[in-house]
């Protein structure tokens, strides 16, 4: 399908459309902030938010999730999510976000809860229309996105465009397939769009190749701003929590009042939280406030880059706001290090 | 996006009954268990299964049989959490479920072979190598002079005592025990492992060292290793960390960028001596 131009009227009946054929979630406000959610109607969806408080991960990997169930009857069962599902708005650094998480869940030991997921998901993305107040895509190459998703949507200005990528897109897009072409002009907007993005998403600046990043950090083991930053730290977790990129987790079991059946649930956890590497004898080996800080930058510059080839840090500043103590901007910690490592 | 062609979910365990219970010390019990389906477990020496008390929840357990010895297999269990406290209280005929084995295993079959072996073990830091040690004298003639150094807190906590005087009998073998404390009983030697290690002759060119013991130990070990001329690349040790899901995702167990099930639990020094967190 070549690139359809939808103007906001005829975009909005679009997305009713999908609405009314399926499991449809996307941005939407909530009080002065934007939430991922399921949409009832296209007037709720907002394509114009500047970011999320989550990231669109809870829908692959949800804050709790029931891997399987036991009962003395049946033993353990595997409990597979299988409903598809069209989740509209996701910004561009997100994407990136989610194509390198199905990376990490598909490499070594495939994790079927999450690769399922994702297989029933159909995922739009749109180029992002306002900044939020810490992004720095821009500076991770992150503001503009070119594959892993479905369906492209581009305001420019009159209209949106809707680029349409993958067979799963077509299917979703199959009710705009006489929609005008978007012209030659319409894709130059596009293009401006985009490059402007870039240029505007970096209310922190990183002054460097984000390429460097491994190189860099991998000589900052003992660099001093670990301990200085992690004094104020409070090891809430907070970081993590709305991090796109963070999927460490616990599991834990939950039995019915009966004791009859068991529900094995995964959770979101933290690297920050005390206990995070607490053994059962006793033994905390990231027992300081600094080793727990120190693993998460190295984890998003240097080690998770080691698995797949790139910066696990996506810009999108989210950390930056939830910090309570204004400790966890990454540029800082990152642009500090290798200032220090000239 | 890539398709899941895999329909095995790696965090389903399976069923195994336990056979048989037996008090090691005050705080261990042995426990071994047979998978239900018939299939043997198929690990190799220094390998782990989580093991899953269905509403307690799953904790990561050493193997402590050798896979030459039945298609059943061993664990010592230390009271020491929930899960453990849970499998305490279990009686024979009991279920479990099971995954794994997972991680690396000591070099039985490569870079132990034809050497001398050097067993260090703290605690119950002999449950993992015992799997060894019983593969070491299941192929004997495939190995040389082998020396057990064993310490425990106090002579209570000593584990396999039986089975070490059935070890003591093997040929070219050499036992040496220590506690940290002795009591009325004890008239072996008393102090901390290392206060072993010169008391063994090996020829550190033709030895392999294989170390387990609590995180504190490593350090004191290596380093009289070392006085002696070991080389970190002939030295093996079993790390421990909280494994909690077996399979390279969850991120609790990680040492800088290893994860401790896949690329362990079993590391060779001379790959972990510059890793800040290892030991």
């Amino acid at each position: 399908m070549k690139v359809k131009k939808l103007e906001k009227s005829a975009l909005d009946a679009w997305v009713d459309d999908c609405i009314a054929q399926g499991n449809v979630h996307g941005v939407q406000a909530q009080d002065e902030r934007f939430v991922f959610g399921p949409i009832e109607k296209a007037a709720d969806l907002c394509l114009g938010y500047d970011v999320t408080i989550l990231p669109p991960k809870k829908y692959f990997l949800p804050q709790r999730e029931v891997l399987n169930t036991y009962s003395k009857d049946e033993g353990f069962t595997s409990v597979v999510d299988d409903e598809p599902f069209v989740l509209f708005g996701i910004h561009p650094y997100d994407m990136v976000a989610i194509s390198q998480t199905d990376k990490l869940f598909e490499m070594d030991n495939p994790d079927i809860h999450y690769l399922r997921r994702r297989e029933n998901a159909t995922l739009v993305v749109s180029d992002i229309e306002s900044m939020s107040e810490n992004i720095f895509a821009g500076s991770m190459g992150t503001a503009t996105v070119d594959d892993g998703f479905d369906i492209l949507l581009t305001n420019i200005g009159d209209a949106y465009l809707v680029d349409v990528r993958t067979d799963k897109g077509e299917a979703l897009a199959a009710s705009i397939s006489d929609a005008p072409d978007a012209s030659e002009d319409d894709l130059r907007k596009r293009e401006e769009v985009q490059q402007k993005n870039r240029e505007e998403a970096q209310r922190h600046k990183l002054n460097f190749d984000p390429a460097k990043l491994p190189e860099i950090l991998s000589k900052a083991y003992k660099h001093p701003i670990w301990e200085e930053r992690a004094e104020q730290c409070h090891s809430c977790g907070s970081c993590n929590l709305v991090c796109p990129t963070c999927y460490c987790f616990n599991v834990c079991d939950d039995c019915d009042w009966s004791l009859e059946t068991v529900e094995r649930r995964r959770i979101w956890d933290g690297c920050l939280l005390n206990d995070f590497a607490l053994t059962a004898g006793g033994h905390n080996f990231r027992r300081h406030r600094a080793s727990r800080y120190r693993h998460r930058y190295l984890r998003k510059g240097e080690y998770v880059p080691g698995k797949i080839g790139e910066i696990a840090c996506i810009g999108c500043g989210r950390c930056v706001t939830a910090c309570t103590t204004k400790i966890a901007n990454p540029v800082e910690v990152f642009n500090t290090i290798a200032e220090d490592s000239e | 996006m890539s398709h899941c062609d895999c329909e095995k979910d790696i965090y389903l365990p399976e069923s195994a009954t336990l056979l048989r219970k037996e008090r090691m010390t005050e705080w261990e019990d042995l426990f071994e268990f047979k998978i239900d389906s018939g299939r043997s477990l198929g690990h190799m020496p220094g390998q782990f299964v989580e093991v899953s008390m269905p509403g307690i929840g799953e904790a990561p357990i050493s193997v402590s049989s050798s896979p030459t010895r039945a298609d059943t297999f061993e664990m010592v269990v230390r009271n020491v959490g929930n899960v453990t406290r849970a499998m305490h209280k279990m009686t024979v005929d009991q279920k479990v479920g099971i995954r794994g084995p997972f991680g690396t295993t000591f070099p039985v079959d490569t870079a132990m072979k034809g050497k001398d072996i050097l067993f260090i073990c703290g605690g119950i830091g002999l449950v993992p190598v015992r799997s060894a040690i019983q593969y070491v004298f299941d192929h004997r003639e495939d190995y040389g002079r082998v020396a057990i150094l064993f310490g425990a807190k106090n002579p209570a906590s000593r584990l396999f005592t039986e089975e070490m005087v059935e070890w003591g009998k093997q040929k070219d073998v050499t036992i040496l025990e220590t506690v940290d404390r002795r009591d009325e009983y004890w008239s072996g030697i008393e102090g901390v492992i290392t206060t072993l290690i010169p008391l063994v002759k090996m020829d550190p060119k033709n030895t392999v060292s294989v170390i387990c013991g609590p995180p504190i130990m490593y350090k004191f070990v290596i380093v009289e290793l070392e006085n002696y001329d070991f080389d970190p690349g002939s030295i093996y040790l079993s790390l421990e960390r909280n494994m909690k899901c077996g399979v390279g995702k969850c991120g609790h167990c990680q040492i800088n960028n290893l994860y401790v099930c896949q690329d362990g639990p079993v590391f060779n020094f001379a790959d972990i001596e510059d890793i800040e967190e290892a030991i």
